[in-house]
């Protein structure tokens, strides 16, 4: 335990501590959100595909109905709480700068949750009407 | 304790790094592994497609221009792209939960997989477009 602390190695720095409890959170939520995006992609790809060549007023609607406005907003969230965690590793693995990583991933996060307040607000919009 | 500080100066040893992607023959699988990465990165900047698609469909006056774009040459273009990018980055997806159950690591398994990932890819797309197309008109 004891010794001059600038020879000790990280791992004697950190044994005794326990663990941090939440290592494997992303690993799992990028697997959880992975497994939703597959059925919810296909929904919305057959949502789109119903919707080629309508007009504005008739998309409105269809978009506006319970299911759809449901399945919707639920892509939504699963695909852009993916992508986060997806940007993340990838900044994380290529930007070694210190600063300039946590400007991307501060930057990561807005863009994450711009994109996902944009069409959710559309969607309820569309629902409600407001 | 002039010993043990010239320990805590000393410049880390010149060790042989681990060889990079540039080393390696390139491979089926590992090209697949970068496409990955590549379709993820693509579909991330492709949402901004999806919020723009939404909040068009919610307004009006702003539909029409987005209809406009997504019938033009570049937009069909870029959403040709998006939608490879979208069945491409999903069908590697689902190989990668099947490595997570500990199967289709085997030699030839994960040759198959990542030819029957490309080939799925293209085959959905092209189907999904000739679908489009058939709806919406070539011209």
């Amino acid at each position: 335990m004891s010794g001059p602390a600038h020879i000790r190695t990280p791992l004697a720095r950190v044994r005794g501590f326990g663990s941090a409890k939440s290592g494997t959170q992303h690993f799992w939520h990028q697997r959880l959100t992975a497994v939703a995006n597959i059925p919810l992609t296909i929904a919305a790809v057959i949502i789109l595909i119903t919707l080629l060549g309508r007009n504005q007023a008739a998309t409105a609607q269809i978009l506006a109905s319970p299911a759809v406005a449901i399945i919707m907003l639920l892509f939504i969230i699963s695909i852009v709480t993916h992508m986060k965690i997806g940007m993340q590793v990838i900044i994380e693995d290529y930007v070694h700068d210190e600063s300039g990583k946590l400007t991307l991933l501060m930057a990561n996060t807005f863009f994450c949750w711009v994109v996902g307040a944009i069409s959710v607000y559309a969607l309820l919009k569309l629902s409600f009407g407001l | 304790m002039a010993d043990s500080r010239s320990l805590e100066r000393r410049t880390p040893a010149e060790r042989p790094l681990s060889p990079h992607l540039q080393i390696y023959k390139p491979m089926l699988t590992m090209m697949m592994s970068i496409v990955h990465r590549i379709t993820g990165a693509g579909l991330y900047f492709g949402t901004l497609l999806v919020a723009w698609w939404l909040l068009a469909a919610a307004s009006p006056t702003g539909y029409a221009r987005f209809q406009w774009f997504a019938s033009s040459w570049i937009g069909r273009l870029i959403l040709f792209g998006y939608t490879w990018a979208l069945i491409h980055h999903m069908l590697s997806g689902i190989r990668h939960l099947i490595w997570d159950t500990g199967r289709g690591f085997g030699p030839s398994e994960r040759e198959w997989l990542a030819a029957a990932n490309l080939i799925g890819s293209i085959a959905i797309t092209v189907l999904l477009w000739f679908f489009v197309l058939l709806t919406m008109g070539v011209g």
